[in-house]
């Protein structure tokens, strides 16, 4: 069984959280994930345009430009990250730095530093020949987006070429504070579980472990970003036990939401 | 609007029907906007095919915006060149005082037909901006206009000119405060109000269907430039020459005449110099992502977006539309860049020659004119896009030139 997929078949319920690479100590931060349960790692790749992030995501993405951040050093990070953890990790971020040295490239990379997922923002399912074929050939899985729009005959277009889990963006708008109704959340997983075996984590706005522990109830996985980002920011080369912190208590919810439901 | 149909081996019936110009162009956007993507591809298609579209378009661009245009025999610049006779179609003379009006029309006439209740917009110059608080005014839509904060600061006659039109103008902090990142925090907008909401989009770039509407809103440019050239000389024009920021003024004024045997010269600033900071992603750049298109982008070896740097804000962007990119790569358009210092020249020309202060981004076309009227023949004749007037401008060139206002 892949990394991801064993991650998703415990037990409970998963908890993925999302920092980006190159702002603050990474490597310090990703361990603080894994030592406080993280059950899977998104590691942002940071680009001078995030277009679909928010203030703190933003931020972020220029604080790691800014500290010199390169594409080679989200590979060192990962490839660090591998050959200490078994826990799966995958690249998110943007069309452009992704193909900047071809698909070929990309997915060799991802490859070769354990890199077991990789989500990119801006190619829908229409342009997949840009990036999906390279990371299939070398079987990495291409974690695409459902968001509030992907209505039923949008859906499948997006889960044709689908892997490792689909994503479900429970906010039409940008990542950060914006939160959906639990509800919604609740009829639109749903929705997707009829429509796909794989299984389904729900972001964008979860900050909170009650929150977590919501969606953790009808939800395969809850992403938390912004809220762990906003930590590193906050206590810069520091952030490692307030990451751990927040982490430790997001998995405790995630983890006991079912035996609590 | 509705051009004659292309033959199967015209150069006019780009894209293909992904949105696609050869290698170019596509649909790179978050997949929250991919269902308002092809819903406004659908509604677009309608819209083509509707002839109560078209009339009320023509009828706007005739009395609202005071079409068509007029294409101007420039004696005096051509006596200075000293060589091909240089032509103008005067877009500048347009309400709002550039081409930007003309896609503004088609734009929210289209907004109107897909229901939607406000209208965003992204803006460099103020030019895109100017003319969608107009249309928005016209139509009794609200406004907010994207700007970058640095383009606030040295725009700002179009700042209060977009306030006095009731639309609300928020200045976009972010990257380099520029146009690429007032278009990032339009496309955040978008993506919250995807219910209500239609994006403006300034140029011919940005997701399909965009390229392509675009441009067959400022296809009105070429097509009177045409027909005009022929009434007044009987023959077509050898070279036509225009601007480029994203690319809107010069597809619209290329796209009639592509199928003809007549060369094109598109120039983009060359800011402090193609060895320096500049905005000629086509001379300086590589094929890549932003925006929603695939195209030529200013940007490093790990593709991060460099910053671009152009006198003129409306040329200030990385990128470039698709279906230029494709018109490089096939070698049906020539592409070339003029510096500031050579637009500030050029500029000074026209006003001193022909009693026109042009926008600094034409400034760039004429100063294209400028090297290549001596080197061809009297008999010949260059025709160059006067897209923008230059009263916003005054306050720029007043600094660059070092005088007190
Ligand atoms: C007068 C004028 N010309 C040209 C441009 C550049 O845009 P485009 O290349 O789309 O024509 C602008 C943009 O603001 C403008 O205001």
């Amino acid at each position: 069984m892949s990394r991801l997929a064993s991650a998703f078949a415990k037990p409970h319920p998963a908890l993925v959280t999302f920092v980006t690479a190159g702002d603050g100590d990474t490597a310090a931060i990703l361990d603080a994930l894994v030592a406080g349960g993280a059950d899977v790692i998104e590691l942002g790749m940071p680009f001078t345009d995030p277009m679909a992030d928010g203030p703190a995501i933003q931020a972020a993405n220029l604080r790691a430009l800014g500290a010199g951040t390169t594409t080679a050093d989200i590979f060192r990070i990962a490839a660090g990250f591998r050959a200490r953890h078994a826990t799966p990790l995958v690249l998110m971020g943007y069309a452009n730095p992704m193909l900047a040295r071809g698909s070929d490239w990309f997915a060799q990379q991802c490859a070769k530093a354990g890199v077991d997922g990789v989500i990119c923002v801006d190619i829908p399912p229409e342009e997949d020949g840009d990036l999906g074929p390279a990371l299939r050939a070398r079987g990495i899985a291409l974690i695409r987006l459902a968001t509030p729009t992907s209505d039923a005959a949008r859906l499948p277009a997006i889960l044709e070429g689908s892997s490792g889990f689909l994503y479900y963006v429970s906010v039409a708008g940008i990542t950060g504070k914006q939160q959906a109704v639990q509800a919604s959340i609740e009829e639109a997983v749903a929705r997707l579980k009829a429509a796909t075996a794989l299984p389904v984590a729900v972001g964008f706005g979860v900050r909170h472990p009650e929150q977590a522990a919501a969606i953790a109830r009808v939800a395969d996985g809850v992403v938390v970003g912004s809220a762990l980002v906003e930590l590193v920011a906050q206590h810069g080369a520091e952030a490692a036990g307030p990451v751990r912190a927040l982490t430790a208590a997001l998995a405790q919810a995630v983890h006991r939401a079912r035996a609590h439901a | 609007m509705n051009a004659p149909a292309a033959g199967t081996n015209s150069l006019r019936n780009q894209p293909d029907e992904r949105g696609h110009f050869g290698a170019f162009g596509g649909r790179y956007v978050a997949e929250t906007l991919m269902p308002l993507i092809l819903e406004l591809e659908r509604e677009y298609a309608r819209a083509k095919a509707d002839p109560a579209f078209a009339a009320q378009f023509d009828d706007l661009l005739e009395h609202y915006v005071g079409r068509p245009s007029p294409l101007y025999f420039a004696p005096r610049l051509t006596g200075e060149l000293g060589g091909a006779q240089v032509w103008f179609k005067r877009d500048e003379l347009n309400h709002t005082g550039a081409h930007k009006i003309n896609n503004c029309v088609g734009q929210i006439l289209l907004a109107m037909r897909m229901g939607k209740t406000r209208i965003i917009a992204e803006t460099g110059a103020g030019q895109h901006g100017v003319a969608t608080a107009t249309v928005c005014a016209r139509f009794g839509l609200p406004c907010v206009v994207y700007m970058g904060a640095t383009d606030v600061e040295r725009q700002q006659p179009n700042v209060f000119r977009m306030k006095l039109l009731g639309a609300e103008v928020v200045p976009v902090t972010s990257g380099a405060a520029t146009l690429k990142d007032a278009m990032n925090e339009a496309l955040r907008d978008w993506v919250a109000h995807v219910h209500d909401t239609f994006y403006i989009i300034g140029t011919a770039a940005g997701p399909h269907p965009y390229p392509e509407l675009v441009r067959d809103f400022q296809s009105v440019i070429g097509k009177e430039a045409r027909a005009q050239m022929l009434a007044r000389t009987g023959r077509l024009p050898d070279l036509l020459v225009a601007a480029i920021g994203g690319g809107s003024n010069a597809i619209g004024l290329f796209h009639p005449f592509l199928d003809d045997p007549v060369r094109m010269l598109g120039v983009e600033a060359a800011g402090h110099g193609l060895d320096k900071q500049h905005a000629a992603s086509l001379a300086g750049g590589r094929p890549g992502i932003l925006h929603g298109n695939k195209t030529y982008l200013l940007q490093d070896e790990d593709g991060q977006i460099t910053e671009a740097h152009s006198i003129s804000a409306g040329l200030d962007y990385p990128g470039i539309g698709p279906e230029h990119a494709w018109l490089k790569e096939i070698g049906r358009v020539e592409y070339t860049s003029a510096t500031d210092t050579e637009a500030l020249a050029a500029f000074q020309l026209l006003c001193r020659t022909e009693g026109i202060i042009p926008a600094l981004e034409p400034s760039h076309a004429i100063a294209a004119v400028r090297r290549i009227a001596p080197t061809m023949g009297k008999d010949q004749i260059i025709l160059a896009n006067l897209c923008g007037r230059g009263d916003k401008d005054i306050f720029t060139v007043a600094k660059a030139l070092g005088a007190e206002l």
